[in-house]
């Protein structure tokens, strides 16, 4: 076992209330972001998180540090939350891509047709945004942050997860592919449509406002 | 080669950001933006959108069900 993995396991076998409190508060926002990829409301999701730790502890002498302690309890998490949706008959399509996912994330109607002297080419530039918008701390950034929130519950659900885990948790695209089972182009899919969304969503709000 | 319209420049936005656009397609995806000022606002605005998106607060475990865990923890390991 490498380094701070090995550290982290010794101190969890050795009873270090410590160092359970901080994995469990670091680890529980994107487990609880990906269970709820597998069953059906939060609830369940916040229970297979809660049943995924208690076999972390229990099974924790057995971990032989093959993998990463992380990578090895979000294994746990997908089981259990994957075992928990086959009972709640949850399906989400995670290896396909739907016929409405395929088209174009952004409205065509915003871009020249055929017919126009520059076909494919922006009707009108997308209006400039106030530069508040990115400047953290700001009024606008808070606005715009709890807009962008609200995007996030509209999203279909394999686009949020994706774009939750990608961008608002930081997990690379290897991780997300590897924990959902979803190759690389369908997670770009999902994750190009859902980020063309955020976009589009503080666009209106900075417009409207 | 073709130029890339602005439609088609928005739809390969992410595979840029992402690094997977190959050479050819990188260069003329560059190209584009460096003639296109609303091509290149948008991809502005979507890197801010990524800022904005890192600061957006996400769902944990409650309070309680936290403390039940570190209880469990208490009782089985020690
Ligand atoms: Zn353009």
């Amino acid at each position: 076992m490498a380094g701070d993995a090995g550290e982290l396991v010794a101190a969890l076998r050795a009873g270090d209330e410590a160092a359970f409190a901080r994995i469990v508060q670091d680890w529980s926002r994107p487990m609880l972001t990906l269970a709820r990829g597998f069953v059906s409301t939060q609830a369940s999701a916040e229970e297979v998180v809660q049943e995924t730790w208690l076999a972390v502890l229990k099974g924790i002498d057995r971990f032989e540090g093959r993998s990463s302690l992380r990578t090895w309890v979000f294994r746990i998490l997908v089981n259990t939350a994957k075992s928990r949706g086959v009972k709640e008959h949850r399906t989400l399509p995670w290896s396909s891509i739907a016929g409405d996912e395929a088209g174009p994330g952004l409205d065509p109607a915003l871009f020249q047709s055929a017919g126009e002297p520059y076909p494919g080419h922006w009707r009108a530039a997308p209006s400039a945004w106030p530069e508040e918008v990115a400047v953290e701390g700001s009024v606008l950034a808070g606005e715009v942050r709890r807009e962008l929130a609200s995007v996030l519950e509209t999203l279909p659900d394999r686009q949020r997860i994706v774009l939750t885990l990608r961008d608002v948790l930081g997990h690379s695209s290897e991780e997300v592919c590897e924990l959902l089972g979803i190759s690389q182009a369908n997670q770009r899919v999902l994750l190009h449509r859902a980020r063309t969304a955020a976009r589009a969503g503080i666009a209106a709000y900075v417009e409207g406002s | 080669m073709a130029d890339l319209p602005c439609r088609q420049v928005v739809e390969v936005i992410t595979s840029y950001l992402e690094g997977s656009l190959g050479w050819r397609e990188r260069r003329r995806f560059e190209k584009h933006l460096r003639g296109c000022d609303a091509c290149s606002r948008y991809l502005e605005q979507m890197r801010a959108t990524l800022d904005v998106l890192g600061t957006v607060p996400v769902d944990t475990l409650s309070p309680e069900a936290q403390s039940t865990l570190l209880e469990a923890f208490r009782d089985l390991r020690h």
